[in-house]
């Protein structure tokens, strides 16, 4: 092979590696829906939905974990956007560039990269123990709240940060107050791009197991908790609890439990696709 | 604000007291030093090293897989892609990184492991390779993510310098592209070494419960966060020494993630030496 | 005396970008700076009503009096400052919200308790939009063109009812047959208000002011008649600059 040869034969090669690799990448994606809907699509139906799990695999349902899914998402979210959406209007807007806050944005974004079993000990050591919540729904929330408030501070500081320049100028030049440009311009115009972050930090939650697990929800629930100081189960801990039994019905309901999640979060995601698309006023 | 300092110094305070608790009876050179882990025979022994090794296969394991091939799904996302296929590829990718991990595990444990077994029947059902293989796709599309975003801030103009002297896209890749965003590169793979350290549910599911010493990556092991898992799932009693070992072992575990997470974020925000 | 800078130096960080400015301007005229880029004609123009209080590192030395205060004395409250003197920026910004909103919003938050209707119908008439969005009022601000949307930002500014319009390069994003509607409307509220006008193309100055600066490095060279500046400047550089030696 000539020089030339040799040079065109290698780009040809490399240019189809990269492109197997990226399709391979994204085929592992179908493959892996592919497997879990031949697995778990007969086990799909109402009685799924509506039952409590059981020792005998074809009357067993996700009712007292997707519950506890759903209350612990409302839990979660109660807590952790009020305070991040403050704090990163809080960061952005209002404080001074100085090491201090360097020091806060460098910690958030630490907390983002901690690894959510961590925060199960934070929350089985200061809910769970310290302030006696037991292993209540309550602390399960607080501790997901934790675990997702990073990401929605981060989210919502890049959704203020890309409000240009101008729109503050103009209300400025009107005669307003730093509050009033906050709330009535900035924050508006900041929402789209703050509620695709807490959908996609919600969405984080939902599929959260580790630190659920660590806090001690139950691993079976025949009931749906009636009060944030109830025990609780969740939808991927029960399907963990499936997954880990070594007979063929359960890892096929554990098949069926990840379709419901999967389904759940495809939902959350392509709200927050469509409010981003909707929306997408600055760019 | 004051909720996420907070966080932050609870965490250390709180982990800091209950591994306090646990290094009185256990010996922090015993345990750090350590080559036997089981708590739960008697006589108990807490030697770290076997579960610092599980997670090392995880680690190394993904790491291999996944580096070489986020790389080159980058490369062809900046570079060979249209706008239109990059529509398609960088939602494909992002979906893979959403999905939750318990998932994978599952997926591990169903698919990957009886592929595993088909072309190695010596393998056990719970096996590093599994874990590994299935936390590198889970960390695929953060280091094509953050390798793309670096290729698209290499300057135009040194890739157009190099087109304009002959050079093909590979030389361009390979010889422009790559040595210019090396720092960010490096950036990428200790971010994703650290989501792999901490990567909980796949592991528990797929790689077993074995502690180990060594990189076995056909046998069960025990990673550091599957240990902590079990612990939580036993009926070990709360102030028990096994409870207090899962907080030694999670202080261990932040220390890593942390000191990754910090040279990582450092990495991404120093300045390249094409940087204007 | 209307506005009168003294002593006028503004820095940023460690960079003198105005000098030493001193200038009396009158009510009821339109001022125009004129300049190379760079010369810290819009820098000064930001100071009048301290939107360079935004501009981090940037930092005011002097007097500018405003109606016979200084604007950065004790006891000025920077908001209230901006409500009389209200500003016009290079690209348009309307707000995201509707035509008749982008008009209420400065009077609403100030407190303004008159019928919002006849005020967005008197602002509009008074930047010569009224006629073309009367149709429309409750649709986007963003449907307009951008020669609409700069006019609407007048109006919006015409609105405060306030005592000076600063205009910092209003037309270098709009296309020539916009720019010559804007410049008409600037005459129009020629009396009703003092504007002043930034602007790096001379013809516009020429056209639209009666009264002329002329900067150069930070430094203001000469302030006259515009009609004197354009026939018989008093200094070398700004008939070299009007001239189009340089710049």
């Amino acid at each position: 092979m000539t020089l030339k040869q040799k040079r065109i034969f290698l780009d040809k090669i490399f240019s189809y590696f990269c492109r197997i690799t990226t399709y391979a990448s994204i085929l592992i994606l179908f493959l892996l829906l592919f497997h879990i809907v031949k697995a778990g699509a007969s086990w799909l139906d109402w009685q799924l939905i509506t039952s409590f799990p059981s020792r005998h695999a074809s009357k067993a349902g996700i009712k007292s974990g997707l519950f506890g899914s759903l209350y612990l998402v409302a839990v979660t979210i109660i807590f952790s956007v009020p305070i991040g959406i403050g704090t990163a209007i809080y960061l952005q807007e209002y404080a001074k560039k100085n090491k201090i806050t360097q020091l806060i944005k460098l910690n958030i974004s630490n907390l983002a990269g901690m690894p959510s079993i961590i925060y199960g000990l934070i929350g089985l050591a200061i809910f769970v123990r310290f302030l006696g919540f037991d292993r209540s729904l309550l602390a399960g929330g607080l501790t997901l709240a934790l675990l997702i408030l990073p990401v929605i501070i981060i989210a919502s500081q890049e959704a203020l940060a890309a409000v240009p320049r101008s729109l503050r100028d103009a209300a400025y030049a009107l005669g307003a107050r730093q509050w009033q440009v906050v709330i009535f311009q900035v924050l508006p115009a900041a929402l789209p791009g703050i509620m695709t972050g807490i959908i996609l930090a919600v969405s984080r939650s939902i599929g959260e197991t580790a630190p659920l697990i660590i806090i001690g929800a139950l691993s079976y629930a025949a009931f749906i908790p009636n009060g944030v100081m109830d025990s609780f189960t969740a939808l991927p801990i029960q399907i963990y609890n499936w997954a880990s039994r070594p007979q063929q019905e359960f890892q096929e309901l554990a098949a069926g439990g990840i379709l419901v999640l999967l389904i759940l979060l495809f939902v959350l995601n392509g709200i927050a696709v469509f409010i981003r698309q909707r929306y997408q006023r600055f760019s | 604000m004051a909720v996420t300092l907070l966080t932050t110094v609870t965490v250390i305070a709180m982990l800091a007291k209950e591994s306090f608790v646990f290094f009185s009876e256990v010996s922090i050179v015993d345990f750090l030093m350590g080559t036997e882990w089981h708590p739960l025979l008697v006589p108990q022994s807490f030697g770290v090293l076997p579960l610092v090794f599980g997670t090392m296969t995880i680690v190394i394991g993904s790491v291999l897989i996944a580096l070489p091939c986020g790389l080159m799904v980058a490369v062809y996302l900046s570079e060979y892609t249209s706008a239109k296929g990059r529509k398609f590829l960088k939602p494909s990718l992002e979906i893979l990184a959403g999905i939750p991990t318990i998932v994978y595990g599952y997926f591990a444990l169903t698919f990957i492991t009886p592929i595993i077994k088909s072309i190695y029947p010596d393998a056990e059902v719970f096996n590093g390779l599994s874990g590994s293989i299935v936390v590198a796709v889970m960390i695929l599309p953060m280091i094509s993510s953050l390798c793309d975003d670096a290729f698209r801030s290499v300057p135009s103009h040194l890739k157009q310098g190099a087109f304009a002297v002959g050079a093909n896209t590979f030389e361009v890749v390979s010889q422009i592209l790559i040595p210019a965003s090396k720092t960010r590169i490096g950036a990428a793979v200790i971010l994703a070494v650290s989501r792999a350290i901490g990567e909980t549910m796949a592991v528990t599911l797929a790689a077993g419960a074995t502690p180990k010493m060594g990189l076995q990556f056909l046998e069960s092991i025990q990673t550091m966060t599957a240990y902590i898992v079990q612990v939580s799932l036993g009926d070990t009693p709360q102030g028990g020494i096994e409870y207090q070992s899962s907080f030694a072992v999670g202080a261990l575990l932040f220390l890593m993630t942390l000191v990754m997470n910090l040279i990582g974020h450092q990495l991404v925000f120093k300045k390249g030496k094409y940087d204007s | 005396m209307f506005i009168e800078i003294k002593n006028l130096d503004i820095f940023y960080g460690q960079k003198k970008a105005v000098k030493n400015i001193n200038l009396k301007v009158k009510k009821g005229l339109v001022t125009a700076m004129i300049g190379p880029s760079g010369c810290g004609k819009s820098t000064l123009l930001r100071s009048l009503n301290r939107m360079n209080d935004f501009i981090p590192g940037a930092r005011v030395e002097g007097e500018v009096n405003f109606l016979g205060k200084n604007i950065y004395g004790k006891n000025i409250d920077p908001v209230e400052l901006r409500s009389k003197i209200g500003m016009v920026f290079q690209k348009p910004n309307p707000f995201p919200k509707s035509i008749y909103n982008n008009i209420i919003w400065g009077p609403k938050i100030n407190g303004y308790e008159g019928d919002f209707d006849e005020l967005v119908e008197e602002a509009l008439k008074g930047a010569a939009l009224w006629d073309e969005v009367k149709d429309r009022l409750h649709e986007s601000a963003f449907a307009l063109s951008g020669g609409q949307q700069q006019r609407l930002c007048i109006a919006r500014a015409v609105a405060m009812k306030p005592e000076v319009i600063l205009m910092d390069e209003p037309c270098s994003a709009l296309d020539p047959k916009s720019t010559l509607r804007v410049e008409k409307l600037i005459n129009d509220l020629k009396g009703k208000f003092s504007v002043i006008i930034v602007t790096h193309n001379m013809q516009q100055a020429a056209r639209v002011s009666d009264e002329t600066c002329f900067m150069y490095e930070g430094e203001l060279i000469e302030h006259d008649k515009t009609e004197t500046i354009f026939t018989k400047p008093a200094h070398k550089k700004t008939e070299d600059y009007i001239t189009g030696r340089f710049g």
